[in-house]
């Protein structure tokens, strides 16, 4: 980031517009993007971000306005188009094929052959493990794309981006699934891509990283450009003004009521991996009612492979957990819904939702029979409820008929919290409840967590984000390599203690798994 | 009977557009269009002996294309179907003449009523083979329920050596007979077999709107791994689903035994493609989670009247295949242009309202 001369313009937007089905995503926008420089966008979820930088890659035509690129007015017909013009996309939904290896995937659509047209699989694997090697991920390039995890898939979408060797690069949230180490590297591949004259977009919800990383800052908010200055010139108060019009508050504040009895305890819990070892290595803990227990730990630490365990999900986990005291035999995630548990799982996408079924039927989808006699569903009494849940967490659902998936990520995070509720659980696990959401949708969030706990819950959360772990949990968990490395209480816990219990057990000798055979 | 297909899962977005209601409709107007062209091009279509036939007609690949609705909706599909109708009159005929032989001397004969419901049993277990293959041992359906089909096939023709049982009066003495009840009687009028289709095709309208199974069928094809999280117990629904299939399809093996008074194990043969065009015609998605009852029974109607008014008009029976290739697969189009015309009225009423 040195002297920030003025930098070409390389791609200019002028007045465009987008017109989806739902929503205007888009309304009169004017974008610049520089050379050599990472132009950030920022906004809320919902705001248009990704539908604009869709606009750029050819994914989506503007309904209305000009692209230039170079001065020269520009139409994509589609991201292929974009792409021979040298604009490549990292997309925040990953664009991967599961049943590929990771080389097919970065080489999609490119694939290098011999004379004879045949696939070169190993001058693929090669070049492969050369962008692979960058961004020091321990990913092979034989690999499966399917065996990785989100946080490793994601790499690859930045390594295939990477390899088209474009001159505009879009990343769209690229951090969200890293670990902060990962994070580190890619701002090393940033910083050596800007080097060489790439013009890098760049689009997150993490302000501190926007702050860190950017040159030039744009801030949409509702489909409208509303503020685009230099990064030099402002501060995170800014940011936060232009994207939600007033000064935001971060996290809800403790009310400092006082934790009840033990409502949770997981003993002794472990679960195999498939290439042998431990994913979750033995952990206990205990929770108490209204208490906020925060797990922190890096990407593939064993959190969600932990709730996962607790759930119910895996059969050949072992150990025991205790509801109130009393140990649940149930080994099954339906009768442990029952006895009191609920997940909240980490994608939401995948896991947490049926997106052709509506806001309503998603919300009770967990806890029919609460509005069945016998076999018939109550239908008032399940509007009822679902009127009041959406009132509760502040759902913006025009009609709870809509389809879950025309809402913005925030309040499809809210719906998937709401299914959960209305389980009426004891226990609450809450896998990066926050992951890929606005910052207003955020403290709702939060709040709801605070309110919960006052209201007697024990509430187990998995973060991978310093600054929200510090702030809400009552006591930290910390995990390293499948093990419980550290328990701190919120008086006590430094960032420098928890960073330092998240890397043990992350020396050399835990990299054994890469001899395996191919 | 009759409820309007309307699409359970689609957004109840304000349609300005008559383009797009009639789309919505279609498997309605497709029905009425068929009806009001056979009347008039095929002589005595409109008469009521002629309808109650065709009704019969209907039922026979309506119950199948609503045991098979289920089962798409959750993803899945059931090949099977045809097989477990020819397996299923086969149990039915040789019960109704050989009873069931006890290897100690005695021989137990079954009343009517007992038959069927030995028969219903049979469809229901081998519903519940399917399951078990998809569930427990993670057999794709198409290929589970297509190595059942054969695995059926091969019973009913070893059966009776690939022989039809003929005759199936039953004897007085040992309380056997009315067996041609279920296919050839008449309640108020109408045939039975249509009074056992409103009361199954009610139950299941009712099963898909109103019962937490109903909901969760629907989960399940829109989002498995959502729908095990938030403790839907998936494997019960998927066997449940098939169970039904085999329920269905065991229900139409006994009608038709009955209707000819025989069981002939070739019985059946390529019902499965019916149901399916029945379920597709209705507005089924076959990527699963989208669906209705109503739609189903609609589309099974616009098939049968197409059929037999062609019939009627004496349109060879090759020309026939050609003509409900193409009406599926317009179907199908239309459901894809709906989708997209849906999207763009939205569009243009947001546009408008700036």
């Amino acid at each position: 980031m040195s002297a920030t001369a003025e930098r070409e313009i390389i791609l200019k937007l002028e007045d465009v517009s987008k017109v989806y089905s739902g929503t205007v995503a888009v309304k009169r926008a004017n974008f610049e993007v520089r050379k050599g420089a990472v132009n950030v966008l920022v906004g809320e979820n919902g705001a248009g971000k990704s539908t604009l930088m869709k606009i750029i890659a050819g994914v989506e035509r503007p309904t209305a306005g000009r692209i230039l690129l170079e001065g020269e007015e520009v139409s994509f017909s589609s991201s292929g188009d974009a792409v021979n013009r040298g604009i490549g996309m990292v997309f925040q939904e990953l664009n991967l094929f599961g049943n590929m290896s990771v080389a097919e995937n970065i080489f999609a659509t490119r694939e290098i052959t011999n004379r004879f047209g045949k696939i070169d699989r190993k001058e693929q694997e090669r070049r492969a493990a050369e962008f692979l090697e960058r961004l020091q991920a321990g990913i092979r390039p034989a690999m499966l794309v399917e065996d990785l995890r989100i946080g490793q898939q994601q790499l690859v979408e930045i390594a295939k981006a990477v390899s088209l060797d474009a001159r505009i690069l879009i990343m769209d949230e690229p951090t969200s699934a890293l670990s902060a180490a990962e994070v580190e590297i890619l701002f090393k591949v940033i910083a050596d891509l800007k080097a060489r004259g790439v013009a890098i977009v760049y689009i997150s919800h993490r302000l501190e990283e926007l702050i860190r990383i950017g040159d030039y800052i744009t801030v949409l908010r509702d489909g409208r450009i509303t503020g685009q200055e230099e990064m030099k010139n402002v501060d995170t108060q800014w940011i936060v003004r232009q994207m939600i019009g007033s000064d935001a508050k971060d996290f809800a504040k403790a009310d400092g009521h006082v934790p009840g009895e033990e409502i949770f305890r997981a003993e002794d819990i472990c679960l195999p991996r498939a290439t042998g070892g431990l994913a979750v290595d033995h952990v206990s803990l205990s929770l108490r009612a209204g208490e906020i227990l925060g797990i922190y730990g890096l990407m593939g630490a064993g959190r969600s492979e932990l709730f996962d365990c607790i759930m119910g999900r895996h059969s050949h986990s072992t150990g025991e957990i205790f509801i109130g005291g009393k140990q649940v035999r149930e080994r099954d995630t339906t009768r442990r819904i029952r006895r009191g548990l609920a997940l909240i799982p980490e994608d939401r996408q995948r896991e947490g939702l049926v997106s052709i079924l509506s806001v309503a039927s998603n919300l009770t989808l967990a806890s029919l029979s609460r509005f069945a006699s016998l076999f018939h569903i109550r239908g008032a009494d399940e509007r009822q409820a679902v009127t009041q849940m959406v009132r509760e967490l502040a759902i913006k659902v025009a009609d709870p008929v809509q389809e879950v998936s025309s809402l913005s990520g925030g309040n499809q995070q809210k719906v998937v919290i709401g299914k959960a509720l209305l389980t009426g659980p004891k226990v609450l696990l809450m896998d990066e409840p926050s992951r890929g959401i606005d910052v207003g949708a955020k403290a709702d969030v939060f709040r709801t967590m605070r309110k919960l706990s006052r209201d007697g819950l024990g509430i187990l959360f998995a973060t991978s984000d310093l600054d929200e772990v510090m702030a809400l949990s009552d006591r930290i968990a910390v995990m390293s390599n499948g093990k419980l490395t550290g328990m701190f209480d919120r008086t006590e816990a430094t960032e420098a203690a928890l960073v330092a219990a998240s890397a043990l057990g992350h020396g050399p000798a835990a990299h054994k798994e890469s001899i395996a055979h191919d | 009977m009759t409820d309007i297909p309307a699409k359970a899962a689609a957004p109840s977005a304000p349609s300005g557009s008559v383009l797009l209601t009639l789309m919505k409709l279609r498997t309605f107007i497709a029905l009425i269009a068929v009806l009001i062209f056979f009347s008039i091009a095929a002589p005595n279509f409109l008469s009521t002996a002629n309808l109650i036939l065709m009704s019969k007609h209907v039922a026979l690949n309506a119950f199948l294309a609503m045991g098979m609705t289920f089962v798409i909706i959750t993803g899945g599909i059931d090949l099977s179907v045809g097989s477990i109708v020819g397996l299923c009159g086969m149990v039915a005929g040789y019960l109704v003449l050989n009873g069931i032989d006890l290897q100690i001397g005695y021989t137990i004969y079954f009343n009517v009523f007992e038959i069927a419901l030995i028969t219903l049993a049979v469809g229901i277990l081998i519903g519940a083979v399917n399951g078990l293959l998809i569930t427990k041992l993670n057999v794709a359906p198409f290929i589970a329920t297509l190595g059942v089909l054969y695995v059926a096939r091969g019973l009913a023709l070893l059966s009776s050596d690939g022989r039809t049982f003929p005759n199936l009066v039953g004897k007085p003495e040992l309380g056997t007979t009315g067996f041609g009840f279920l296919g050839a009687g008449r309640l108020l009028g109408l045939p039975v077999a249509i009074w056992i289709l409103i009361v199954v095709a009610l139950g299941a309208a009712y099963l898909a709107k109103y019962t937490p199974l109903g909901r969760h069928i629907f989960a399940v094809g829109g989002n498995e791994r959502a729908s095990r999280i938030s403790g839907v117990r998936v494997n019960m629904v998927k066997m449940f689903v098939y169970m039904f299939s085999g329920f269905c399809a065991a229900i139409v093996g006994l009608i038709i035994s009955s209707e000819l008074m025989a069981s002939h194990p070739a019985t059946g043969e390529s019902f499965e493609l019916n149901a399916i065009a029945a379920a597709v015609l209705g507005g089924t998605s076959m990527s699963g989670g989208r669906g209705t009852i109503g739609g189903t029974i609609v589309g099974a109607f616009v098939i049968g009247i197409l059929s037999d008014g062609l019939v009627m008009m004496g349109v060879s029976s090759f020309w026939q295949m050609v003509i409900k290739g193409l009406v599926i697969i317009v179907a199908v189009v239309v459901d894809q242009a709906q989708r997209r015309l849906q999207s763009r009225v939205t569009l243009m009423q947001m546009a408008k309202a700036g």
